[in-house]
């Protein structure tokens, strides 16, 4: 037998979430089958992954341009975790956002707000011993979206984490703090509301540097394992 | 109770093609790798319309069976040069996929009990909030009758789950459409 990770739990999101209109046609009609983690679930592609990436964590200067991205400097940190508290070494994660206009590169990005050359929104990087992270970028901006009307995503960093095992995977977004948009967006709302809060980041003014960036700490909790080892007990 | 809670998952959205995508990641194998294969298929909505805007993820075993991972810890070697992963967006139009690799090498399940060769797959998309897993298990391959996830499978929609041979050029290749929704939906599994 080999440990095997805790369930998804529930507070993800539903599959079918009728406010985000996207889910309706895209959601699995009939429940999961529920699988005893073999082999295949328990490793996954992270350590093989992470060993192959190099990192690229300033997207302020990695557009290759040799000129700096526009918008408000932000340093975004924290720690990668699992739900045990256990840190998540070595792992990769990757970010892509829009631009301080609330534009993305992207072709099929048709909102009408200006590019930034000095901006691809992309970045890479990996955590330390003790699941910590770090990266630069700029604050993106709001962008409207064709849900219903007036639709506005609030101010957002996608994150792409592979974690140690396939179990563990887990695609997700990170939003800012005191942002009147979360309660109008169908996306951040699709969370059951007490885990909402576990979405958006925490201003903290140590990682503020001075004359240079503002500062944001955001964890991330992965699935942790469910093995209980066993202990020596003294006799 | 865990002492912190599970980060919830959030759409891939439309725009992660950027962020995620790098060109060639679809292809797992060397040319002269021996067992290649090439899977190909769609991703399909409710409506049997294309998912253009999906990310398909895999991971598998290599040809002996051997994860490229520090919890396989089983004597089965590794090969050179081949991870296991392989990542592709669906086509803009079609919403077809494919890959090549090699064919898995069976691996064991929790209890030891050999499963069939099988290859893990994640399917994101815009409008999916969570990703889905399902796994390709191969039609043409005795295994697949004694599999013991396979068995946990209502019978009538195990063959949603099993590449089937298809035409192709030189290299072996089978079909794999990935539906949701309808009484044909792939199976996905909550692991
Ligand atoms: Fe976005």
């Amino acid at each position: 037998m080999h440990e095997s990770y805790l369930p998804r739990d529930d507070d993800h999101p539903p599959f079918l979430y009728a406010d985000y209109r996207s889910t309706v046609k895209r959601s699995p009609e009939m429940s999961p089958v529920a699988i005893v983690q073999t082999l295949s679930e328990v490793t996954g592609p992270g350590p093989a992954v992470s060993e192959l990436t190099t990192e690229d964590a300033d997207l302020t200067t990695n557009a290759g341009t040799g000129g700096e991205a526009i918008g408000e400097r932000i340093i975004v940190t924290g720690r990668v975790i699992d739900e045990n508290e256990e840190p998540v070494p070595d792992t990769i994660i990757e970010v892509w956002q829009a631009n301080s206009a609330g534009r993305y590169i992207h072709q099929r990005d048709d909102h009408p707000a200006p590019l930034d050359p000095n901006f691809i929104g992309v970045g890479i990087t990996k955590t330390g011993p003790d699941g910590e992270y770090r990266f630069t970028s700029i604050r993106p901006g709001a962008y409207p979206w064709k849900n219903h009307p007036n639709a506005w995503r609030p101010p957002h960093i996608h994150f792409s984490l592979m974690g140690p095992a396939l179990a563990t995977r887990l695609i997700t977004q990170m939003y800012f703090p005191g942002d009147p948009l979360h309660a109008l967006d169908p996306i951040f709302n699709s969370v059951p509301a007490p885990a909402r809060e576990r979405l958006v980041a925490e201003y903290d003014h140590d990682v503020t540097i001075e004359n240079w960036a503002l500062g944001y700490r955001w964890d991330i909790v992965l699935r942790g394992k469910s093995a209980t080892p066993f202990e020596e007990v003294a006799p | 109770m865990t002492a912190r809670g599970q980060t919830p998952s959030q759409t891939v959205g439309p725009f992660f093609h950027d962020g995620l995508v790098r060109e060639g990641e679809n292809v797992l194998s060397r040319p002269d790798a021996e067992g290649r294969i090439r899977i190909e298929g769609v991703v399909l909505d409710g409506d049997r319309n294309p998912i253009e805007d999906a990310l398909i993820e895999i991971w598998q075993a290599n040809g002996h069976g051997r994860y490229r991972h520090p919890s396989d810890v089983r004597d089965v070697p590794l090969v050179d040069g081949f991870t296991g992963f392989g990542r592709t967006p669906t086509d803009p139009a079609t919403g077809g996929y494919w890959f090549e690799t090699v064919k898995p090498g069976p691996v064991p399940d929790a209890e030891g009990e050999m499963q069939a060769p099988h290859i893990s797959v994640i399917v994101s998309a815009r409008g999916m909030l969570k990703h889905s897993f399902t796994r390709i298990y191969f039609a043409d391959d005795d295994a697949i009758a004694s599999d013991p996830v396979l068995a946990t499978v209502p019978e009538a929609r195990r063959s949603t789950l099993l590449a089937t041979p298809a035409a192709g050029g030189s290299v072996r290749t089978y079909r794999f459409d990935i539906r949701f929704g309808g009484s044909d939906e792939t199976v996905f599994f909550d692991v």
